[in-house]
Order: C-alpha cells, then sequence, then structure tokens
C-alpha cells in the first residue's frame, strides 16, 4: 500500500471540494474495489475522501411508485429493507446476492454504480429498472450513465447522492456467478416497466447493455418461451478463463428465460 | 484410567488457543531490532537476466542493503537442495538444475525472487523494491505440460535438453512385455487420455519467516512455516547456508495448513537467514496472498494416457501408463519423488491386476515448481485408474460396482504383493463398497434421476475405490530407491516429577490435532489425565531428530514412536516400582496408571514412581539412573495402506452445465482410530478438497507463463455452499506393522473424491454420449461436452 491522505468528508460539498483540491483524490464510499486495489498497489491516489459521515446520503426510502436508495446506502440494507422487498423485490434480491456478507455490510450502491465493474451487479438493476442517478449536480438517467468498461457518465467531482428506481409491475434478477468471485459471469435484470419491458445484461459484455429484440419479444408475450430462442451475438462479450464469448451468449438467454419466469412468479 | 484414552472423540486441547485468537505463528514472533524482506520478482515466465541495477533502491528511506543473485554467489550459498533422486530408464541420473535462492542468468518462471530489499519497515522495503532497476530480456517460454519436451519447445535449462528431467520405466522391462502380451490377449479394452491439472494449495497462514542471528553464540534461529522443522534444518544448513546444525534452531510455532506445501525450504528462508547473518539483525518475511499464489509450492499437473486389458470376464490382466508430469521451472525438495515412486507404485489400486507398467516423462516448464500437495502423486493414480474402470465398465457392458468387486483383491489374500513393488498388508475392500452401497441408497438411485430428469436436471451417480499408502517407510529401502533422507520419526516421553507428562515429536501440528491424539495415546496407555499430558512439536533445541509431518504419517509412525517410548518408561518404571514394592521386577504389573505386585493389593501409581525418579531419596540408584524419561525412534518396516469406498451423486443442469454434489458416501478404513471426531474432520478435509479439484480448482498459466488464476477472485476453492453434507462411516481394519494399528487419513479423501465426482458427472451425461470430461469439470466444460455431443 502506498501512503495517501484520509480525509473524512462532513458534506457533499467538503467531499467534491476535497477531491478536486487534491493532487490524485478520490470518493471512499464502501471502498470494495479502491481498498484491495490499493493494497496491491495498482492505484495511487493522493487523498481519499470518505463519504461515510456525509449527511444525507444514506438511507431508503419508497414513496408512490419510486424507491430513492441514498448512494452511501449498504449492500446489506437494500438486502433487509422490508420496504425494498415489498416495492421491488428483485431489487432486495440481488442486493443480497452481490459477493459476501463483509462485502454486503461495507459496499455500496453509490460505489458499485460509480465504479462500474462489468461485472458488477447493480448496473443491471440501474438499467433494467429504468432508474435515475441523482448527483450533486444533475440527475442522469440510468440509460445514459453506463458508458463504457469502469466508465460512467460522471465527470470530476461529481458524486453519486442517490438512485431513484420507479417500481415495475414485475421484475427478476438471474446471475450466474463467477465461482470464485461471485461476480455475474452473466447477469440479467428483466422488469415489466410503464415504459415497456427492460432486459439489461451484466457480466457477460465490457459494460450492461439492453437486449433490445427480446424487449420486443416480451412486450408481445411477458413468458419465458419469449426469449427463450433469442440468441445474441458474441462478438462484443467478454471471454476470459472462466467463460467464453459463446458460453456468456448462451448465458444469456437461459438467464434471460428464467428471470423472466421468476418475474412471473 | 482416566477419560480420554484411545477410542474417544474429545475435543481439541489447541482449540481453545486457536479459536480465542492466541495462537502464536511466525509473524508474531517480534523481536528488538527487526528488519523486513520484501521480495521483488520476476514479472516474466522466462527472460535472460541482465544488470540488476540496485543503487536508488539502497538509497532509499530505511532500506539496510539489497541483495542479489551474484551476492549470494559472493558469500558462498547453496542452491535449494532436492530430496529425492531418481533414475531414468537409461540409467543416467535426473537432470538436477541448480536452483538458485535469486535468480542468476535467466528468471525462469514469474514470482522467482530477482532481488531481496530489507529495510526497516516492510513498506520501506516495498517501496524501495519499485526503485531496483532490472534488465530483463524476455524469452519464447515453454510453458505448457504436453508440449514441454517436443523438440522447438523454448529450452529453459542448458543441461536439460528438451526440458526433459528425467524419462521413467516402471517397474521394467520384463513388466512392460507382460502388459504387451496381456493387450494382445485381450478380449476387451478401455482407453482414455485424461490430465490431472496442477492445483495451488492454500493455507489460512500465509508462508512467512523471522531469522535472528546471534553473533555471539555464532547461533542462527530460523523461526517459519513448516511441516517438519529437522528436515528444514537439515536442508538449508547443510546445502544452502552451511550453517552447522548444531549452530541452527528451526522453529515451526503454530502454522495454520500446510497440505504438503510448507515441507519444502523455500529461497525467501534462506534468503533472511543469510540477511541476518550478514546484517546481525533479524530480518522478517510475511508472504502476501498473491506471493502464495505464485511461490507456495503447486501439486499434480499430469497428461496422462491410461489403457487397461481385460479378459472375457471382466478381469483386468493388463495396465499401461504414459504420463508426461510437470515439475515446473526447478526441482522442488520432493517433485521427483511425486509422479514416480508415490504414483506408479499406487496402480493396483484395490485390484488384482497382475501386469503393470508404465513411462513416466519429468519436464521443466516455465511455471511455479511442484511438490507434495494432499496425497502427491496417489491422486493422480487413483484418478486415472478409477476413471479407466468406469470407461472399462461401459466398454463391456458391466456394472462399475460389479466390475470392481470381479477385480477386488480378496480379503483372505493379505498380505498382497502387487506387481508394483508395493506389499498390501491388510484390506477388506468388498466390505466397505458394500457398505458405501447401502448407506448411499445405491439401489434408489433410478428414482432419484427420476425426479431429476422430472426437474429438467440430469442426476449421475459415480464410485471410487482409493487406496492409499501412507507412513511411508522403512528407510533403508527408501534410500535405494532414491530417498536423501530417512523416513523414521522420533518420539521423547518425559514424565516431571510431579507426574505430568511433556511428550516431544519430531512431527508437527498445523491442523491435524496430534496436541489431542498424541496425548490421548498417553492417557490410554500410562493412565495420566489428559490434561496433565503436553505435547512439544516443531523446535529442533527441543524435540529429537523427527522427520516431520507430510504424507499422513504422524500417527502411524510418529503415534508409533511415542508408544515405544511408553513401553520403555513402563520398563523403567517397573524396575522402581519393585524397588518401591520390595518385589521382583518379574512380579510387577503395569496397568491404567498403576504398578502392582502380581496377586497381591500392593500398588503404587506411576506418579509416585515419577516422583521417586527425580527425587530418588528412596531408589536403586547403584542399578538405575534416576529420571523417567525416554525417547524411542520408529522405522516402520512398511508403508500402510488405508483405503475406502466413495458414492458420489451429481445434479447437472443441462442447460447452464452446472454441476453440484448431491450426495457424497464415505466408507473409510483407516485402522485403528485414536479420536474419531478428529478422523471425520480429516476426511471432511480432504473430501472437500478433493472435490475443489474435481469441480473448481485449476492453475491457468498462458503460453508465455504468466499465471491466470493469481488471486481467489480467478482461482476457486470449495466452499461451505459448494460440497454437501458427508454421510460417513468406517470399518477397522488394523495395520499389523505398526502397535497402534494405525493408518494416515489426511489425504484419502482428496484421493478418493476427484474420481468419484467425476465418475458420477460422466455418469450423467452419459445418455448424451459424452465419456470422458476432464477436471476441473467447470459449468462451460459440461456445456461445451453437451453442445459438441449434440453436434455429433
Amino acid at each position: 500500500m502506498y501512503d495517501f491522505n484520509y480525509r473524512k468528508a462532513s458534506s457533499v460539498e467538503d467531499a467534491v471540494s476535497a477531491v478536486t483540491g487534491a493532487e490524485d483524490g478520490r470518493f471512499l464510499a464502501g471502498g470494495m474495489t479502491i481498498i484491495p486495489t490499493i493494497k496491491q498497489r495498482l492505484a495511487n491516489p493522493s487523498d481519499l475522501v470518505d463519504l461515510a459521515g456525509v449527511g444525507g446520503l444514506t438511507g431508503i426510502s419508497v414513496s408512490g411508485n419510486t424507491v430513492e436508495i441514498g448512494g452511501m446506502a449498504r449492500h446489506a440494507e437494500v438486502n433487509a429493507s422490508s420496504e425494498v422487498a415489498a416495492a421491488i423485490p428483485a431489487l432486495a434480491r440481488l442486493a443480497g446476492g452481490i459477493g459476501d456478507p463483509q462485502v454486503r455490510n461495507r459496499g455500496t450502491i453509490g460505489g458499485s454504480i460509480a465504479n462500474n465493474d462489468p461485472a458488477a451487479d447493480y448496473p443491471a438493476a440501474v438499467v433494467g429498472l429504468g432508474a435515475t442517478v441523482r448527483t450533486n449536480r444533475r440527475e442522469i438517467a440510468g440509460d445514459d450513465f453506463f458508458t463504457g468498461m469502469f466508465e460512467t457518465a460522471l465527470e470530476p467531482g461529481e458524486l453519486v447522492t442517490g438512485v431513484s428506481f420507479p417500481v415495475p409491475s414485475k421484475a427478476a434478477y438471474m446471475k450466474f456467478p463467477n465461482p470464485a468471485s461471485r461476480y455475474a459471469i452473466v447477469g440479467v435484470f428483466v422488469a415489466a416497466t410503464s415504459g415497456g419491458p427492460r432486459v439489461a445484461v451484466t457480466g457477460a459484455g465490457p459494460c450492461v447493455f439492453r437486449v433490445a429484440e427480446m424487449e420486443q419479444a416480451l412486450a408481445g408475450n411477458f413468458a419465458p418461451e419469449a426469449v427463450a430462442d433469442i440468441k445474441i451475438g458474441d462478438d462484443d462479450l467478454n471471454s476470459d478463463i472462466h467463460a467464453s464469448a459463446e458460453y456468456r451468449a448462451h448465458l444469456v438467454t437461459v438467464m434471460a428465460k428464467r428471470a423472466v419466469a421468476q418475474a412471473n412468479g | 484410567m482416566p477419560e480420554g484414552g484411545i477410542g474417544a472423540s474429545v475435543k481439541r486441547k489447541e482449540d481453545f488457543r486457536f479459536l480465542t485468537g492466541r495462537g502464536a505463528y511466525t509473524d508474531d514472533e517480534v523481536r528488538a531490532g527487526q528488519l523486513h524482506a520484501h521480495m521483488l520478482r520476476s514479472p516474466h515466465g522466462h527472460a535472460a537476466l541482465g544488470s540488476v541495477d540496485t543503487s536508488k533502491a539502497e538509497a532509499a528511506p530505511g532500506v539496510v542493503c539489497v541483495l542479489t543473485g551474484p551476492d549470494a554467489d559472493a558469500d558462498g550459498l547453496g542452491g535449494l537442495p532436492c530430496g529425492w533422486g531418481i533414475t531414468s530408464k537409461d540409467g543416467t541420473p535426473m537432470v538436477e538444475p541448480k536452483w538458485p535462492v535469486i535468480a542468476q542468468g535467466k528468471v525462469r518462471y514469474v514470482g522467482e525472487i530477482v532481488a531481496t530489499v530489507i529495510a526497516e519497515t516492510a513498506e520501506q522495503a516495498a517501496d524501495a523494491a519499485e526503485l531496483v532497476e532490472v534488465d530483463y530480456r524476455p524469452l519464447d517460454a515453454a510453458a505448457v505440460t504436453e508440449t514441454a519436451h517436443r523438440d522447438g519447445a523454448a529450452q529453459i535449462h542448458e543441461e536439460a535438453p528438451n526440458n526433459l528431467c528425467f524419462d521413467w520405466d516402471f517397474p521394467g522391462e520384463e513388466a512392460a512385455e507382460a502388459v504387451d502380451a496381456a493387450f494382445e490377449a485381450a478380449a476387451h479394452t478401455a482407453r482414455l487420455e485424461l490430465v490431472n491439472q496442477r492445483i495451488i494449495p492454500h493455507s489460512m497462514e500465509p508462508r512467512a519467516a523471522v531469522a535472528e542471528y546471534d553473533k555471539g553464540e555464532e547461533k542462527l534461529t530460523l523461526y517459519c512455516t513448516a511441516q517438519a522443522a529437522h528436515a528444514m534444518r537439515l536442508l538449508l544448513g547443510a546445502f544452502v547456508l552451511n550453517q552447522p546444525e548444531h549452530k541452527f534452531r528451526v522453529v515451526a510455532p503454530d502454522v495454520g495448513g500446510g497440505f504438503g506445501s510448507k515441507v519444502a525450504p523455500y529461497a525467501e528462508y534462506a534468503i533472511i537467514c543469510w540477511a541476518s547473518r550478514k546484517l546481525e539483525r533479524p530480518v522478517r518475511w510475511l508472504g502476501q496472498r498473491t506471493e502464495c499464489f505464485v511461490t507456495d509450492a503447486h501439486g499434480r499437473d499430469h497428461v496422462t494416457e491410461v489403457e487397461l486389458a481385460l479378459d472375457a470376464e471382466g478381469k483386468f490382466t493388463g495396465l499401461r501408463v504414459n504420463t508426461v508430469a510437470n515439475m515446473g521451472a526447478y526441482l522442488s525438495a520432493f517433485a521427483p519423488l511425486i509422479p514416480t515412486f508415490l504414483y506408479a507404485t499406487l496402480f493396483a489400486g484395490q485390484y488384482t491386476t497382475p501386469a503393470i507398467s508404465c513411462n513416466v516423462k519429468a519436464v521443466f516448464t516455465n511455471t511455479s515448481p511442484v511438490d507434495a500437495l494432499r496425497g502427491a502423486g496417489r491422486p493422480e493414480a487413483t484418478y486415472l485408474l478409477e476413471r479407466v474402470i468406469d470407461e472399462a465398465a461401459r466398454a463391456t457392458g458391466i456394472d462399475p460396482v460389479e466390475i470392481r468387486k470381479r477385480n477386488f483383491i480378496a480379503a483372505d489374500a493379505f498380505p498382497y504383493q502387487t506387481p508394483v513393488a508395493l506389499l498390501y498388508d491388510s484390506g477388506s475392500y468388498e466390505r466397505a463398497l458394500d457398505i458405501a452401497l447401502e448407506k448411499s441408497d445405491w439401489n434408489g438411485f433410478a428414482a432419484r434421476r427420476s425426479a431429476s430428469e422430472a426437474d429438467g436436471k440430469l442426476r449421475g451417480i459415480g464410485i471410487a475405490a482409493p487406496i492409499e499408502a501412507t507412513g511411508a517407510a522403512p528407510s533403508a529401502i527408501a534410500g535405494q530407491l532414491g530417498a536423501r533422507a530417512g523416513l523414521y520419526e522420533s518420539a521423547q516421553v518425559r514424565f516431571n516429577a510431579t507426574g505430568t507428562v511433556t511428550v516431544f515429536a519430531g512431527t508437527h501440528n498445523h491442523g491435524q490435532g496430534h496436541e489431542t491424539t498424541f496425548a490421548q495415546l498417553v492417557t490410554d496407555k500410562l493412565g495420566v489425565p489428559l490434561e496433565n499430558v503436553e505435547v512439544v512439536e516443531g523446535d529442533t533445541d527441543r524435540a529429537v531428530m523427527g522427520m516431520g509431518t507430510y504424507g499422513s504419517r504422524s500417527l502411524s509412525v510418529g503415534g508409533s514412536a511415542i508408544d515405544r517410548a511408553m513401553d520403555k518408561i513402563i520398563d523403567k518404571g517397573k524396575k522402581i516400582a519393585s524397588h518401591l514394592l520390595e518385589a521382583s521386577v518379574d512380579d510387577i504389573e503395569f496397568d491404567s496408571g498403576t504398578f502392582t505386585v502380581s496377586g497381591t493389593d500392593r500398588t503404587i501409581s506411576i506418579g509416585e514412581v515419577a516422583f521417586a525418579a527425580y527425587v530418588p531419596h528412596n531408589y536403586p540408584l547403584e542399578e538405575l539412573e534416576p529420571g523417567l524419561d525416554e525417547q524411542a525412534f520408529f522405522d516402520p518396516v512398511n508403508f500402510n495402506f488405508p483405503f475406502a469406498s466413495y458414492v458420489c451423486e451429481v445434479e447437472v443442469d443441462p442447460e447452464t452445465g452446472s454441476v453440484s454434489v448431491e450426495r457424497f458416501t464415505a466408507v473409510d478404513d483407516v485402522g485403528n482410530i485414536v479420536n474419531p471426531m478428529i478422523v471425520e474432520g480429516q476426511v471432511h478435509g480432504g473430501l472437500a478438497h478433493g472435490i475443489g479439484q474435481a469441480l473448481m480448482e485449476g492453475a491457468v498459466f498462458d503460453e508465455n507463463g504468466q499465471p491466470l488464476t493469481g488471486s481467489l477472485m480467478d482461482y476457486t476453492l470449495p466452499r461451505a455452499d459448494t460440497v454437501p453434507s458427508f454421510d460417513l462411516d468406517h470399518t477397522v481394519t488394523p495395520c499389523p506393522m505398526n502397535p497402534l494399528g494405525a493408518k494416515g487419513v489426511g489425504e484419502i479423501g482428496a484421493i478418493g473424491a476427484p474420481p468419484a465426482v467425476v465418475n458420477a458427472v460422466v455418469d450423467a451425461l452419459r445418455s448424451h454420449g459424452v465419456n470422458h470430461i476432464d477436471m476441473p469439470v467447470t459449468s462451460e466444460s459440461v456445456w461445451q461436452a453437451l453442445q459438441s455431443a449434440k453436434a455429433s
């Protein structure tokens, strides 16, 4: 581990000014990616600005047709929230399947989506539910937020303060986990939303993506058989020692089918 | 008789300190004035090593010195030694290239040390290591087991043409001819090409070492994560450091797991000893998990072709095996032994196959060196045998249970001489299999398969009937076969004046429960309460020369040494008792801690005898020395042969290829059992390890020797939710070769589980035309196998 300055921010403004004022400042949410990376000397930030003491970033609330989750809400909190479980059970289950208990009790939704690991679970929910990401500066549509592998629409000094999830009529997330890391080799989030069906895939490609052909098929018939024969191309999918692109493409179909079946209960 | 003797499932004495954070591990050894070592390691699998410029690093804050390969040469350090020599079929000795403690001229695997930075803090050492300028010229690598010895492969060591370490035939020409004849006459044959993949050991505690040189005494002390402290001292002192044994103490304190990987002397230990001697300050090193991945000796890594000949009745008539075994870049201490005498000698398994022969080509590659890992050769042997038997069952149409039963060595055929050198002392194989079939509800499988099918799943059942050879012995024969060390074990049993007992043993406890099991032996034989017995291991200044813990030898060899020492205690105690009781020594009997004059009620407790021995006011000093403190060495006349029958049931999701182990029944025979709870724990651990190899684990290197499974994010270990709840039972066939009737138990699960699991998976996939699948059986490999079968 290299030396770095640790700062505990008292407010969003304080955090942003600390990060932008530092030579190479980084926000510290749960630290589930940045801390191991620093420990392995693969990252060398000058400053880590801890958001744990910042008011207004935590909390989960449901009002009307929206689930609001604070950027610093831990996965375990989302998983255990009876309000989330009642409004979007698929989201509570997704949070309960991230990493392991240690990760779930440290990791945050804001940290997860800002990091945008291609195999993370939350991006599938944000895109699959058509959520809105709130930052200290603006609101960003979930569809526009994830721009590439480990890349997002966030600008320097921009901080995820929360995510608003519209409540779907039904939804489910089906993950095929990497047996070692338990990240998603393929994770598919399907939802019947007011704007129509959504199918969001994580793990399979460099960044979460939607499958238009499946969404169209589900618009006509929200049933497993509607997607069972839809194959996606494997040209742009990830291929590594855990799964070939061909296998990932196959799993997208299987997980989509199973997710629809689970959404239909 | 106090409670807690042989046969009692007493809770482990050592667990209080482990579970409450009071264990004392190597890294807990903190010394005044200590320095920290950081190892700069090669990022290349194969590269010419030019200059290693340490000037900037030496000038960095806190740095005391930076050591390189030429420094080691200048100070006369030897290479890391190999403890077993193999002779090739043409009579030449194996190629044994020097393994320098710090690379010289070339680096041959990712992780090889190119410089060591010694600094006041670990962070300063790590920071300075980034300032060492190393001139690498990358070379083509030979990193693939199967092709490393072929023409055109990159050459790793000048003295090893075609990267061949040895080319070994066993048992010899005559046997090969007998096997050829068996195949010519065969009614059926079965053949498989299979891979026993490389796996990486994972101890809870990473390797660590603390060295302290006392210039006044000219004495070096090394605390390290070792399974065999005396062997570590012998090998490091005599071959690497030129440090006399009487001026070298090695202590292996509490050690968090070994699995074989903590037997060999490692470069880091030699380097910090050397540095401490040079700097006259304590030097410490703690391996990081990422270092463990590339430097703890790996295991397995065989590519094998196996053929089995059968007669018309399904009797095995001949077995032929050809294996390429990957040694890694250098020869670790026992690497050559593993694919030879711990491998080919097990090819008879539990069966009467009369003709067996094999060829093993051991090759160097640009990968981490391999050595013993739970089972060490025996898992590889058992896997190929139990897999080819299932393939033979398929080829002949004989049921897998029936074909095994037709070929088992009968219970009344012992001692049984196999055609591959071993003389099995005892066994009752069919009984164990019958119990396993009964407990696993083998006959109810069809209904469970139907239920799975109704759920869209494929279900398979598989058997394996493993045998293993534990407690390697005797030393004289091992020496003839190439061993460079003895295979006895030692013990000292010391009564203290107040009647408590301290046992000093040459073995080492790093999870096996010796502190409890060995104490139970004392309680059982001498009648001393369990809490009054202390077991001391792993310190060359305290215990007599022993060979350590590996190869499931501790109870059968080390426990027998304790038993022998206790015999001497009783013998001497009788003499003391005869004096105190004023009776002839021939009339003194001993039982449950009490000496009695035969046929009378005159008794004296062993505690009183011990007191008299140390406070000899009323004592036969003219005839007998004071004290009650005896030591013994035990060198068994033979290995011992644990065996088992395992039944595994798996469910396969044909859409994703996922495999789940649904049921696992294990019936083990490890001879007499001292602590059933500890034995069960050992079996659980072994089975989990074996299931891990079958379904999850596998070290992957790319063609340049880059490790692709460098962390637990990419290397899958079995976890609580990926192994089933095991259904265990055992039979007891006492080993006639040691006074305890005990056999080893630490490895059998890891030996027998892989073929049981893979046989079950193949059984599940057989109806889809799949007859073999290599380990690790990942979900993708199952899916791909089903796709290929569908396509053809």
